[in-house]
């Protein structure tokens, strides 16, 4: 346990070094997350204006 | 090896290729982050001067080292696609600015984290800091323009003479801490014939520079094939593969 306290508290420069880590983890995910969910819409984009094509060839 | 170049140049075969090489890169990059915190943290032992306060350098370094590459592979891939027009290449140059401007910041913000119990202040007017805000506003310029311009073949062509413009300042970075010798600290790692840090602190932070190299390779190419998807929304191939789903 006062180990897990010691790491935690990183010789007096906790703050410092888990904000970096923290700003570091958050801006990493964030550039996978956001272009996959603009992959995901653009894709969902393609298939409705597919479907959409579809119909209108069936109707004619 | 021609050949190859244009196979790959064509969009189609590009957007295979990146659709199969990002999960490698994605999982190899996951398990050298996982070797190097695990080193950063338990293997290399605290610095003699600055204590554990030093181990915010294994995201520093590579986020700092990555932000000067990515603006390499950005201008490169902008001058190739100003010189063969081919619009991988111009894919590619976009993909890469968003993510060099995430390394800039990330060694901005970590070096700021770093300085504030290190140096006694944020930030300073060094050379070294104020090139790396130079690069991060290079980048932002870039992200910009690509937003200010419908036409992506004019984006592309005025993204690229921005980037490879703004190539002089990798240099004056890079040389900054020898030429104005300031508050940043100088090369350590670089000097390969004798690096002035210990072997048991390097390991960690090579394998966590290749980390971020591996990253950066699985996140351009999502963000590249993504790019040429738009681009070919209306092409055969576009529809068959990611509409239809037919496999090839």
């Amino acid at each position: 346990m006062e180990q897990l306290e010691n790491f935690f508290h990183m010789g007096g420069y906790g703050f410092y070094v888990w904000l970096s880590y923290g700003i570091t983890l958050i801006v990493l995910l964030l550039n996978y997350v956001m272009p996959r969910t603009r992959e995901k819409k653009l894709v969902d984009r393609l298939n409705q204006i597919s479907k959409m094509k579809g119909q209108g060839e069936n109707e004619s | 090896m021609w050949k190859w170049i244009t196979k790959y140049a064509s969009p189609m075969h590009f957007y295979l290729l990146a659709n199969r090489l990002t999960p490698w890169f994605g999982w190899s990059a996951a398990v050298l982050f996982a070797v190097g915190l695990y080193g950063a943290f338990f293997y290399a032992p605290a610095d003699y001067q600055q204590g554990e306060s030093f181990r915010i350098i294994y995201i520093h370094v590579p986020s700092a080292w990555m932000s000067m590459f990515v603006y390499m592979v950005m201008a490169g891939a902008g001058a190739a696609g100003l010189i063969w027009k081919t619009k991988v290449s111009d894919a590619v140059a976009r993909s890469c600015a968003p993510l060099g401007a995430s390394f800039t910041f990330l060694a901005l913000a970590t070096g700021s984290l770093w300085g504030k119990p290190m140096w006694g202040t944020w930030w300073v007017w060094d050379a070294r800091l104020t090139s790396e805000l130079i690069l991060l506003f290079l980048y932002l310029g870039y992200i910009a323009l690509q937003s200010a311009i419908d036409d992506r073949r004019t984006a592309a062509r005025a993204g690229a003479i921005l980037a490879l413009v703004g190539v002089v300042n990798i240099p004056i970075i890079h040389y900054s801490v020898i030429w104005w010798n300031t508050l940043h600290q100088g090369p350590t790692i670089s000097k390969l014939d004798s690096p002035s840090i210990h072997i048991d602190m390097l390991i960690p932070l090579l394998v966590m520079a290749i980390a971020f190299n591996l990253y950066f390779a699985a996140m351009v190419l999502i963000r590249a094939r993504m790019e040429i998807v738009e681009q070919e929304k209306n092409s055969k191939w576009v529809q068959e593969l990611i509409v239809d789903k037919v496999s090839v």
